[in-house]
């Protein structure tokens, strides 16, 4: 057996969410990624530190753009990546889930990276599996790596992430991703704001060491970053908000209201964007202004950065019984 | 005539008061004398030597889930009889959520058939208060409580609509029958699974507002006011819940309740990583909730402690939260549970015997619950200090399904009698923890 390093800079088996992690964690991934984004814009992207190894995606909910950005990182450092889409609709009695993880045990991967829409699913799994386990997003729970993907994206832009101001705005409520921003920001040093109507926002959010705004003029005053939510179709009409057009009009992000940011103030969306509910499409595609382009491509840096780390003291032993 | 008689026991009386050193004779399925030395009137019984261990009515559970019929995987009148047994628990009321549903005579029939065919626990059900527990239509009110129905709740569900509401109220007052509810805003507590607050929010749960209680107590203390009817709220669990039964009762309307050991023993943050064990309707609360029970307790506004035993199988349970099943099996926790009030100074022993003994038998109008002659001989014998540590494994239940897997406690059931049979007993010393 390969000896595993007592100083590992990451001593963590899983990535199951933000928090938990230290700020040298955060930063030892960010570091990581930064030299992945430099080789994933050369024409040769292939490393083979992954060979060998099998890596699946196992989503049980609907995905393109996360489940392709793992399917990108896995291949680019030669793993095999395998693609599973559980459909929802016959995952939806759960009790299915322990199955499936006995199931994808048996196939021996080395890595499995899982979506699912039940909060704590994710965790769930990793404890019934013997193999590295990361959180695509589970529920209104945690989606790590858009946190460090986004964090990539500002830190290569503002040189830090400690001292800047943030506002997180929109659906804070269902949103994994806010969840993770908030750990991930407060960890590294920012201030964290949530703007959203209060429909959108969970009880007690301050807790998690956030200011809390309900208006965008105020909330976005001054702040280095204006990060938006998607808001789901389903919650448009009438279940939290009135309508798409009420919505845009107080909370969708235009000119107007990024004015009271600051003039450097940079703009980012985890997508897909619904263009004029949350965000304008004026607003999304100033190439000055705008990091969502950027966001997706540092998705597959960070991507690669987590399943090098995760994978790197694994060994090659003897098969486990 | 099987006589027996229990030397030198504490005695514990809610109904009298009496909490003293003393013997107690056992006739037949009767109590036959309480207090003093009774050697010469026993003279021939068989005669255990308690030296010292409390001796008090048998614990009447008011709020427990038999799962028979339709779901005796789980649970069955057998299994929760030896588990009631080991709890010293001699009366149980069934809730009538089960499959079918006891929302006709005949199931009732079934129940009390099957009761005297097992011969442990006494066996009482609610029947429900609306057919197939729709809350639409009115059962057969009448003839349920004829045929021993003590009271009519829609069991896990709360009676959601204001006018069906009303005329259960009005109609059961007709028979002077006991109306339960389960305390939740059915509409607000589509909302979610856990209690709104910091632990929701950080676990991204969805959550119900904790008003949700009160608010459906309100509601129906105001339907209570023009019908008369004896309401009582099951497991309360809120701050502003206790507070609600507290006015309705200084104002003097007829209502009581109940609460479940995990509201005074747990608060959300039992919930953890997402442990499904602690998924509980209505939800684990805030740390004020919890003490806000403690207090009801304390000065009587919360009348009697119920178990809510809520038996699950593995696979209702070993699921991401969301998909888990709510509840707990509380029938052999109970005692310990609750001695936990009394060893943290909150309660006399007395008032906490009171609280599982006489009145809920008040509350159901069942002739349990005292230590007095011509009295059912139901007993509990327990060690009220003796350090022990729960082990679900050991459970006589048939589901596990509780969050107190290794809790110290103390306090353990050493005998439990239903109408002077002995339906448990363990002389042993609990295992060293």
């Amino acid at each position: 057996m390969q000896g595993v390093a007592r100083n590992s800079p990451f001593p963590h088996r899983h990535l199951l969410g933000i928090e938990g992690l230290s700020p040298e964690d955060i930063r030892h991934v960010l570091d990581l990624a930064d030299g992945y984004v430099d080789l994933n814009r050369q024409a040769e992207k292939k490393r083979a530190l992954l060979r060998g190894r099998t890596i699946i995606n196992c989503f049980f909910e609907n995905s393109t753009r996360t489940r392709t950005s793992f399917e990108v990182a896995g291949k680019r450092l030669g793993g095999d990546v395998i693609n599973m889409s559980v459909a929802a609709s016959s995952m939806h009695k759960g009790e299915t889930l322990i199955d499936t993880a006995m199931t994808l045990n048996a196939m021996h991967p080395d890595v499995l990276i899982v979506r699912h829409p039940e909060s704590g699913a994710v965790q769930l799994l990793s404890e019934k599996l013997d193999c590295a386990v990361i959180n695509a997003g589970d529920g209104s729970h945690e989606h790590p790596t858009q946190a460090l993907l986004d964090a990539l994206a500002i830190r290569r832009r503002k040189g830090r992430l400690g001292g800047l101001t943030v506002a997180i705005c929109g659906d804070v409520l269902h949103s994994r991703v806010a969840r993770s921003n908030i750990a991930l920001l407060n960890t590294m040093g920012a201030r964290v704001r949530v703007v959203a109507p209060r429909t959108l926002l969970p009880a007690e959010i301050e807790r998690l060491g956030v200011e809390v705004f309900h208006e965008m003029a105020e909330g976005l005053a001054d702040v280095d970053i204006v990060m938006m939510l998607r808001l789901q179709s389903e919650r448009m009409h009438g279940a939290f908000v009135p309508s798409t057009r009420e919505y845009f009009h107080f909370f969708g992000l235009d000119y107007d209201k990024l004015r009271a940011a600051k003039p450097d103030a940079l703009i980012m969306h985890p997508g897909p964007m619904n263009r004029g509910v949350e965000i304008g499409s004026e607003v999304a595609d100033d190439i000055d202004r705008s990091l969502i382009r950027q966001q997706v491509e540092m998705g597959v840096a960070v991507r690669m950065a987590c399943l090098e780390i995760l994978t790197r003291d694994l060994g090659n032993g003897p098969p486990v019984p | 005539m099987n006589r027996l008689l229990f030397r030198r026991a504490r005695l514990l009386d809610p109904e009298s008061g009496l909490d003293s050193r003393g013997d107690l004779l056992v006739e037949g399925d009767r109590i036959a004398a309480v207090g003093g030395d009774l050697t010469v009137a026993g003279r021939d019984a068989e005669t255990v030597d308690v030296d010292g261990l409390c001796l008090a009515p048998g614990l009447v559970d008011m709020r427990v889930q038999l799962r028979e019929p339709g779901a005796e995987h789980m649970e069955s009148i057998e299994t929760a009889g030896c588990a009631a047994a080991a709890g010293g628990v001699t009366t149980m009321v069934a809730l009538p959520n089960t499959d079918p549903p006891v929302d006709d005579v005949s199931v009732v029939e079934f129940l009390a058939r099957r009761a005297r065919e097992v011969k442990l626990a006494k066996i009482h059900t609610y029947a429900a208060a609306t057919k197939a527990l729709a809350g639409r239509d009115l059962t057969e009110m009448g003839l349920l409580a004829a045929n021993g129905a003590v009271g009519f709740t829609d069991g896990v569900k709360a009676v959601a609509d204001a006018l069906v509401m009303r005329r259960v109220l009005a109609y059961a007052r007709t028979f002077d029958l006991l109306v339960l509810q389960h305390p939740e805003e059915p509409s607000l507590a589509r909302a979610g699974e856990v209690s709104e607050g910091e632990v929701a929010t950080r676990l991204g749960l969805p959550a119900i507002t904790p008003v949700a209680e009160v608010i459906m107590i309100e509601r129906d203390l105001r339907l209570v006011e023009i019908t008369g009817t004896r309401y009582h709220v099951a497991h309360v669990s809120s701050a502003a819940g206790v507070e609600a039964v507290r006015r309705a009762k200084a104002q003097g309307l007829p209502v009581t309740c109940d609460t479940a050991p995990p509201y005074f023993a747990l608060n959300e943050t039992a919930i953890g990583d997402y442990r499904t064990f602690a998924k509980l309707s209505p939800p684990l609360r805030s740390e004020w909730d919890r003490r806000a029970v403690v207090e009801g307790l304390r000065d009587g506004t919360i009348d009697a402690i119920a178990s809510d035993h809520s038996p699950w199988d593995q696979d209702s349970k070993r699921l991401p939260f969301s998909s888990a099943a709510y509840g707990i099996v509380g029938l052999e926790t109970l005692l310990p549970l609750s001695l936990e009030l009394y060893h943290n100074g909150h309660l006399g022993l007395i008032d906490l015997i009171r609280r599982l003994t006489s009145n809920p038998a008040a509350i159901l109008r069942l002739p349990v619950g005292r230590l007095a002659p011509d009295a059912p001989a139901d007993l509990v014998l327990f060690e009220p200090d003796l350090s022990c540590q729960i082990c679900t494994d050991d459970f006589r239940s048939k589901s596990k399904n509780a969050p107190f897997d290794g809790r110290p406690v103390r306090g353990k059931v050493r005998r439990t009698i239903v109408d002077g049979r002995t339906i448990f007993r363990q002389e042993l010393q609990c295992p060293a923890s």
